[in-house]
């Protein structure tokens, strides 16, 4: 389409120039920046990785590449010098005529962003026509080139179904087809494989990286996972609060961190004492079935849980860990087989249960915002369960809430507050302090650290194993994450389609060999390696469809 | 299709089937009537025998479900019964009134519905700018007066100063078109202006809740055109909202009809409805009840049956 | 979207510790963030609260600002305005002003208990559809469904029909009628509050429905539950107003803005605006109430619209 100008040209090797860029967004309070003076250079065919947790103002920079600011946002300062054009002081129009065609975006959610009322290639064709680049006829052939380029099933067909008759992963190629209809300069990539699962974020990386690689198109990479990015930048900017912490070329940022929280972010998670307790069973689950009506997603289902030690249960979206979660609670009653605790056998359903045993099984949710009522204060969200179960109140139940929050490493100050005035770390502690409120024996995790940023997530893991250790507390522990599960478990459990497809002590289990899904879910986890993405590329024969 | 079709048929089967509870509510809440149509007509100084003989006349000596039975069967075949009130057959007084609050509502309509679009769409565009806060505090308003006092306002202004239009639209059947069209033309502007205050409103959230989406984000990173990113994304999106906030709304002032026709003593369902309900005239104001209710429940099942049609994740399942 | 997982309001810290009425401590918060917002309030949100205020007032002490008795006849039948009889008198000799504020007490007060009364089904109903499900979730909202399919008024109209015309009638229809759609509401906000995480663990703990309701559910739905109690009000009052327009709300001799319009109208033809003073007193009212349900909206969804 278009023809890609001589890149001999040294003075057209920079593609993009950010010069002291500040962006503000608004609060409650008034306009506050959130990018505070940034500095960005990026050349033809370079992949530039930001990095950073939440709040890093990441995004809002990938944004400004494309002249644009967020409603609620403004770039208040510095230039961004795009082919000679500051993006910051072009017109709306001048803009429009730039992206698509000279700077394209990836978005984090390709199902959001598809428009639902058109056919996938109908969207493609309207990137490549809206500029005259080419007509609607090139602009079909063009896109199944490119749907084949990035190996998505059925290419000649699969741009005539809407965006919601196809899967998450093959959404997310055909996204990064659509950037690439025009042939941009430059790509700005925001967190595309962030809601993917581990099997599916590869063949997206994968094309991604082949796609960029084969157009030596520039692309700036935002993520929050160092292992994504390494495989996919040249060079890496670590930000932190809309602030630069540390710059360099991907391969001496991995190895050789400057900058301490660089250090922290690259450190593998907390270490656990090896060595595992052969303890009573406190949890027995035997060939367990459940079903959301007529569909049938737990299949005979075993395991069990040693006291105060931690079973991990790992597996993929639809993998039924969460299920199993619900049906351990009497949230959902099984269909077949049984689930003992302490000896005794569980009624299937809540209602059924004594409230001894509500007592001693307690849940800790993924998401800390929606687990705590937002109207409730800590004295009342802790209290609650002391007087429930224990019949605590007045003097006693203070004392007990107050002892509560210094095991979560949080002061009494804090019974005067309302979630909304915590952090989302601080609310997770909150929320292990009132599964702690009721002295349970058993605690059910389920993903309590994936909704939370990595260094905080890190800070909740060694909470968790220090009071396991204080109080001898048994955690089943529901994760997608295999870093969390080598950092935590004792016992591994491997889940598929709602059956247990391996199970042991974690010594055993990564340790090869493994089961074929094990294999597969243990070589997809990224690794800081940046040659990891080409070596496993090249180990695998054909690569799995999604 | 075949998929579509049973959605359709499904909805269709159901507003059928809530149109006849409809008619099962209307017809048992009568005859919860406290004493009975006879003694209440007759009153209650009547003799006995009169009353019985006056009871068998009308029917009311046969059991509950054999007066229903003949009454929906009466219906369907186009016979409403008789008036309490003359005797006269109810559907030989609601013909010529069905057509005039039909033509009413219908000229309120045309005016309504693409005014309030339009308005809708360019307060949504240009939220925040002082065309949209002025429009949103006088719609807001507007929405508070009731119908009679915009009416009288109208009357007090375009016919009592003015003179430009009648104050009471005394529709007769020779009237011609134009001269329907002078006569009707208050209750008509009453009604749009009733109507039209809600709609915008709605048509403004709409659109607005779906400008707010990220594949219109996605639409503005790709370079697409104000026009592109109004006609081609955000219009088709907004399509099943905007549906139904018009049948809202038409629903509505079929409604809103029955204030504005006493007002202007318009010759049409609503006035009948009002008299009737005065004279405690039952069949009648059952028939009324069960046109009006008819119209509102049809005027929904339309919406639904197109927000299916426009609804790609219904029209193309996976 | 509102997202009942946030506060509509970042609750301040409160100040004193009451560990023993937590609920009350949320509310006094809330109430606290509200009278904060309240300083910042658009001239028309002070407009609707100095409206609602005056009219309030009036209701009240009716008997002490109305120069005459209400439905005393005082005079010859439609005098013109005087000093005697500050906006004439109406079709029977009674003075125009005396009853004009009369209504206030009788068309509002009656407007807002039966808003009331909706909301006490309504929200209830909607409230324990929500939390219970199942099959009585189901069979409330279908009853909901087909109650809803015959237009208000004319349900109204018909009920009115069959059971008269009377005071105690006219609130209990309505009322049923318009819970409806408190219901709708209720139960929707409810459902967005049910499926939250800190509901289930309640449950988990083994809570009883009353403490479900009462604690988790109803103090997080609070906000849009006032916000709709407005419009509520507004609804049932243009509604009786229409309905004593149409002579079949509430009866003669009792003081009410709709049947005075109703029965003085002929005036209007002559020119004359005192007429339309009723009318324009229920407008006024309800432009007050809308006005602050607007503010209230905006300021609880957390949509602040950027410009």
């Amino acid at each position: 389409m278009m023809n890609r100008e001589n890149m001999s040209d040294p003075r057209d090797d920079v593609v993009l120039e950010m010069r002291g860029l500040r962006i503000e967004g608004q609060n409650d309070a008034g306009w506050v920046e959130i990018v505070k003076g940034i500095d960005l250079t990026l050349k033809r065919g370079e992949v530039l990785g930001l990095i950073g947790e939440s709040g890093a103002g990441k995004s809002t920079i990938g944004l400004a590449a494309l002249g644009y600011a967020r409603p609620g946002c403004r770039i208040s300062g510095g230039v961004s010098l795009f082919d000679g054009a500051d993006l910051n002081v072009l017109s709306e129009d001048e803009l429009r005529r730039l992206r698509g065609v000279r700077i394209a975006y990836v978005a984090q959610s390709a199902a959001a962003s598809f428009n639902p009322a058109h056919r996938i290639i109908d969207q493609f064709v309207e990137v490549a026509t809206l500029h005259g680049a080419c007509d609607a006829a090139t602009a079909r052939q063009e896109a199944v080139a490119l749907y084949r380029k990035l190996r998505l099933p059925d290419p000649e067909t699969i741009g005539d179904r809407f965006p919601h008759q196809v899967s998450g992963g093959q959404l997310q190629r055909a996204m990064v087809a659509m950037a690439m209809a025009c042939r941009p300069d430059l790509i700005v990539f925001d967190e595309p494989t962030t809601a993917l699962d581990v099997t599916t974020q590869i063949e997206v990386l994968a094309a991604i990286k082949d796609v960029v690689r084969d157009f030596n198109t520039a692309a700036i990479y935002i993520t929050h996972d160092l292992a994504v990015v390494a495989q996919l930048a040249d060079r890496i900017m670590v930000l932190r609060y809309g602030e630069l912490v540390e710059e360099g070329e991907t391969r001496r940022v991995l190895e050789r961190p400057n900058a301490a929280y660089t250090r922290e972010l690259l450190a593998s998670g907390a270490a656990r004492r090896v060595g595992s307790h052969v303890g009573r069973a406190i949890l027995e689950i035997g060939d367990v079935s459940a079903a959301y009506g007529a569909s049938k997603v737990l299949h005979d289902v075993s395991l069990s849980v040693a006291e105060g030690t931690t079973v991990a249960i790992v597996g993929e979206s639809g993998s039924g860990k969460s299920t199993l979660a619900r049906v351990v609670t009497g949230l959902l009653p099984c269909t077949g087989g049984t689930v003992r605790f302490d000896g005794e056998e569980l009624k299937p359903t809540l209602r059924e249960r004594s409230s001894v045993l509500r007592r001693r099984i307690q849940l800790v949710h993924q998401t800390p915002d929606t687990s705590l009522n937002p109207r409730q204060r800590v004295d009342e969200i802790l209290g609650r369960p002391l007087t429930f179960f224990h019949g605590m109140t007045g003097a006693a139940r203070k004392e007990r809430m107050v002892e509560l929050l210094d095991q979560i490493e949080l002061g009494e100050a804090f019974l005067q507050r309302y979630p909304g005035e915590l952090s989302g770390g601080q609310k997770q502690r909150l929320c292990i302090a009132r599964a702690l409120a009721a002295e349970p024996d058993l605690i059910i995790c389920d993903e309590v650290t994936s909704a939370l940023d990595q260094l905080v997530a890190r800070g909740i893991l060694k909470l968790l194993m220090r009071l396991q250790e204080e109080l001898r507390v048994s955690y089943l522990f529901i994760t997608h994450d295999i870093a969390t599960v080598r950092a935590i478990a004792d016992e591994v459990v491997v889940m598929h389609q709602g059956r247990v497809v391996e199970q042991g002590p974690k010594e055993e289990i990564f340790v090869p060999p493994h089961h074929a899904y094990t294999e597969l879910l243990l070589a997809s986890v990224p690794q800081m390696d940046p040659d990891w993405l080409d070596t496993i590329r090249q180990t695998r024969m054909a690569p799995a469809q999604s | 299709m075949g998929n579509i079709l049973t959605l359709v048929l499904k909805r269709l089967a159901l507003g059928v089937f809530v149109l006849w509870i409809v008619s099962l509510i209307i017809f048992l809440g009568v005859s919860m009537l406290p004493g009975d149509v006879a003694t209440e007509i007759l009153g209650r100084s009547a003799l006995p025998e009169t009353v019985a003989a006056f009871r068998r006349e009308l029917g009311l000596d046969l059991p509950l479900h054999v007066r229903y039975l003949d009454w929906l069967s009466g219906l369907l075949s186009g016979d409403l019964g008789n008036s309490l009130a003359n005797g006269r057959a109810i559907s030989e007084l609601m013909g010529e009134r069905l057509g005039n609050t039909v033509f009413l509502a219908a000229v309120a309509a045309c005016v309504a519905v693409p005014v309030s679009l339009m308005l809708g769409l360019l307060t949504a565009l240009y939220r925040g700018s002082l065309f949209d806060r002025l429009t949103n505090l006088v719609t807001l308003t507007w929405m508070s007066f009731p119908e009679f006092f915009v009416a009288y306002i109208l009357i007090m202004f375009l016919s009592v100063q003015l003179g430009w239009f009648p104050s009471l639209s005394t529709m007769r059947p020779g009237n011609g078109f134009g001269e329907a069209l002078h006569l009707a033309a208050l209750p008509a502007l009453t009604l749009t202006l009733v109507v039209a205050a809600h709609m915008m409103r709605m048509t403004r959230a709409a659109i607005i809740s779906v400008l707010a989406s990220p594949y219109i984000e996605m639409a503005r990173l790709k370079g697409a055109t104000r026009y592109s990113l109004i006609v081609r994304h955000a219009l088709p999106n907004a399509l099943a909202p905007i549906i139904n906030v018009v049948a809202v709304d038409l629903a509505y002032l079929i409604v809103g009809v029955v204030v504005v026709e006493v007002v202007f003593v318009y010759p049409g369902l609503g006035q009948l409805m009002v008299d009737s309900v005065q004279r405690r005239d039952v069949p009648v104001v059952q028939a009324c009840s069960l046109i009006f209710a008819a119209t509102y429940v049809m005027l929904n099942l339309i919406a639904d049956i197109l927000s299916i049609l426009t609804n790609p994740r219904l029209l193309y399942p996976r | 979207m509102s997202d009942p997982s946030r506060p509509y309001e970042a609750a301040s810290p409160p100040d004193s510790g009451n560990a023993g009425q937590p609920a009350a401590g949320g509310l006094r918060a809330a109430a606290g963030a509200f009278a904060k917002s309240l300083g910042a309030a658009p001239w028309s949100a002070w407009f609707g609260l100095a409206v609602i205020a005056v009219y309030v007032i009036v209701a009240v002490f009716a008997p002490l600002i109305a120069p005459y008795g209400e439905s005393e006849v005082v005079g010859a039948q439609f005098s013109p305005w005087s000093n005697a009889f500050p906006l004439g008198t109406d079709n029977l000799g009674r003075d125009t002003f005396t009853r004009l504020i009369y209504g206030a007490r009788n068309t509002v007060g009656i407007a807002f208990v039966t808003t009331c009364l909706a909301f006490i089904i309504g929200g209830g109903a909607g409230l324990l559809a929500a939390t219970v499900g199942r099959w009585l979730d189901q069979f409330l909202a279908r009853a909901v469904d087909v109650l809803m399919a015959i237009p208000q008024l004319i349900f109204a109209m018909l009920l009115l029909t069959i059971f008269g015309t009377s005071v105690p009638t006219l609130i209990v229809i309505i009322a049923v009628l318009d819970s409806t759609r408190v219901f709708r509401l209720a139960r929707a906000a409810g459902m967005n509050v049910v499926v939250m995480d800190f509901v289930e663990v309640a449950r988990l703990r083994g809570e009883g429905l009353g403490w479900v309701v009462r604690r988790e559910i109803l103090p997080n739905i609070l906000p849009p539950l006032i916000a709709e109690f407005g419009m509520r009000f507004c609804f049932v009052f243009l509604l009786i107003s229409s309905l004593s327009f149409l002579g079949i709300g509430i009866q003669p001799p009792t003081a009410d803005w709709g049947s005075m319009v109703r029965d003085n109208a002929i005036l209007i033809t002559y020119g004359d605006i005192t007429p339309l003073l009723p009318a324009a007193a229920i407008a006024l009212l309800t432009v007050g109430v809308n006005f602050v349900v607007d503010w209230f909206l905006h300021e609880t969804s957390g949509l602040h619209d950027e410009s």
